[in-house]
């Protein structure tokens, strides 16, 4: 549908560049789903800074956007000029190199789920102490984020970009270009989850989440692998955040705070836990839900979430993909009772 | 094989295990029986590297096992089958058997891992042998208790560990389930040491064709064949309730 009709109606001229771009968006913020289910549906392990390393590969995006988009002969980015910075600072530097962008946009937040990672599992930290912990740094990095001293923007962030690569953004057809590559990069990437949960390495994952002593007492380390998959979520979180970056045009600490993460996993939650496809139905009928709500009623969202939280809790343990998977359970077993 | 010394541990001040001397040798089949919270699972506990006890020596093979972390353990050759059945219940049951396989466990061999197909006999001929070649696209958490505890014990013996600690095989199993499990696990001794939990006599009396450990409050009380344990006065008396009359004796 989103590869044919949406494509169809635009050159049509039925449905209007921006829902394109809108739908992009949360493509991205899908790709980012798939992640949180790869951690907590899969593993078990539930992690708040889902949102910090989305924002992580935002940021390098950004960096490089802001750079490539500096007026000619103006060396820094304007919010460095405003605070008296005189050089370039070291860690913007390769940032100016799009292929070096992309690599670092990737590779940063995984060396740095990475370290994290393996000083909490090799404790044994795990469920809500987890949760707690990782809450704690998501909150610190925001702090840290939202400092001018960090040299990202402070709480404006990294914003005010005309060209992405050579192309003006506000020219349609590149819209329309990034809507084709988030769509093609939520198809890579939940092909690679696919493939992953359905490998050794995947059931690895699941027997973690159902029994870690089973599986220590199997010879497997299962810190190791806890680190393995926290490092897969936060890189595909990351290559969420770059596409996402050029279609909004803005990023600031604001997206990466702890209420963020936790917004990840009531999609995933919504969606179906432990199930890819409930990842993405659940990413994307929530931010349409929450665009169409907050048009609507703009006060209404918040109860809106909460109560399909609360019914989900309650009555869809399994999600969406989940209800739909028992209705047509009873539908087979309507039409082999009638035949 | 199994070698220990001096084993104490107590949970708050409560001494669970106090086991001055224990030993089983090269593919022994041993029983250890007694009565509730006399210790026993707490002993396999320790051996496996699940509880740290306060002092004393396990060795395995002359190796130390206490200090070392349950997947070193595991890797030097001890597999541990638990009380309550614990497998992977949201995988199928090939899927458990296929963790449970003996060979390197690492991230990355388990990433790029390509089923082999000597390896797929494998999982076949243990599949047999418990009794699940066709519950193999099962969810292993919707099997029955009994059938849980076959695929644990397929687990256990997938890895292929010379000693095999096992909690209870026979629990929530019919009579005709348990002779099974009992002629699987005589089997296993031929080429594995195993030492065998359980409570339900008749069952003891089919699996024990060597030696009976009896532990009572967390101390040895006797050891023998399943006859002269069973005409033992003193396990008579802590078995048919007069628990305190053997904690007395073995006291003195």
């Amino acid at each position: 549908m989103f590869a044919l009709v949406f494509p169809i109606g635009y050159f049509t001229g039925l449905i209007p560049i921006n829902t394109l771009t809108l739908w992009g968006r949360y493509f991205c913020l899908a790709i980012a789903a798939l992640g949180v289910d790869l951690i907590w549906g899969y593993t078990g392990i539930l992690s708040m800074t889902q949102a910090l390393f989305f924002c992580m590969g935002a940021y390098g995006m950004g960096m490089y956007m802001t750079l490539s988009n500096l007026p000619e002969g103006q060396l820094l980015p304007s919010f460095m000029v405003w605070n008296q910075v005189e050089e370039l600072p070291f860690f913007w530097v390769p940032f100016d190199n799009f292929s070096y962008a992309l690599v670092l946009s990737v590779l940063v937040p995984g060396v740095f789920a990475g370290i994290m990672g393996y000083f909490i599992f090799r404790k044994r930290i795990k469920g809500v102490y987890f949760a707690i912990i990782t809450q704690a740094i998501a909150l610190a990095m925001f702090l840290l984020f939202s400092r001018n001293e960090t040299m990202l923007g402070g709480t404006n962030g990294l914003t005010d970009f005309k060209y992405f690569l050579g192309f003006d953004l506000r020219d349609n057809s590149v819209k329309f270009g990034l809507y084709a590559w988030s769509l093609i990069a939520l198809g890579l990437v939940y092909w690679y989850c696919h493939n992953l949960v359905n490998s050794k390495f995947g059931k690895s994952l699941v027997a973690i989440r159902d029994s870690e002593s089973r599986m220590r007492f199997t010879k497997y380390k299962v810190t190791h692998y806890n680190v393995a998959i926290f490092v897969i979520g936060a890189m595909v979180a990351a290559v969420g955040g770059m596409l996402y970056m050029p279609q909004t045009g803005i990023i600031t600490p604001g997206r990466m705070d702890v209420q963020a993460s936790i917004e990840m996993i009531i999609w995933v939650a919504l969606g179906g836990r432990g199930k890819l496809k409930g990842a993405v139905i659940g990413a994307l009928v929530l931010n349409l839900m929450y665009s169409v709500f907050t048009t609507v009623l703009p006060s209404s969202w918040l109860y809106i979430l909460g109560g399909l939280f609360v019914i989900t809790v309650l009555y869809l343990p399994k999600g969406i993909v989940g209800m739909v998977d028992q209705m047509k359970e009873k539908l087979n077993g309507m039409f082999v009772k009638t035949a | 094989m199994l070698e220990v010394k001096d084993l104490k541990v107590s949970f708050g001040g409560l001494t669970a295990l106090n086991l001055d001397t224990f030993s089983i040798r090269k593919n022994e089949l041993r029983v250890i029986i007694g009565p509730n919270g006399a210790g026993k699972s707490t002993f396999m506990d320790i051996v496996c590297g699940k509880t740290k006890p306060q002092q004393g020596s396990v060795k395995f093979k002359g190796l130390e096992l206490l200090g070392r972390k349950e997947v070193e353990i595991a890797k030097l050759g001890v597999g541990r089958k638990f009380q309550k059945p614990s497998i992977f219940s949201g995988l199928t049951v090939y899927d458990n058997l296929l963790l449970g396989l003996d060979g390197p466990k690492d991230v990355f061999t388990s990433y790029f891992y390509k089923l082999a197909s000597y390896d797929k006999d494998r999982i076949m001929e243990v599949a047999e042998k418990v009794g699940l070649v066709n519950d193999l696209t099962m969810i292993a958490g919707s099997l029955s208790h009994g059938k849980k505890q076959w695929l644990e014990i397929a687990i256990v013996m997938l890895q292929d560990s010379e000693l095999m600690l096992i909690d209870e095989p026979a629990a929530g199993m019919s009579d005709v389930e348990a002779e099974k499990t009992g002629n699987l696990l005589c089997d296993l001794s031929k080429k594995h040491s195993v030492i065998v939990i359980e409570h339900d006599m008749k069952f003891v009396e089919q699996i024990a064709i060597e030696k009976v450990s009896v532990l009572v409050r967390g101390q040895l009380l006797t050891e023998g064949t399943f006859q002269e344990v069973r005409n033992n006065q003193e396990v008579i008396d802590c078995y048919l309730g007069s628990a305190n009359s053997a904690q007395q004796k073995a006291h003195s």
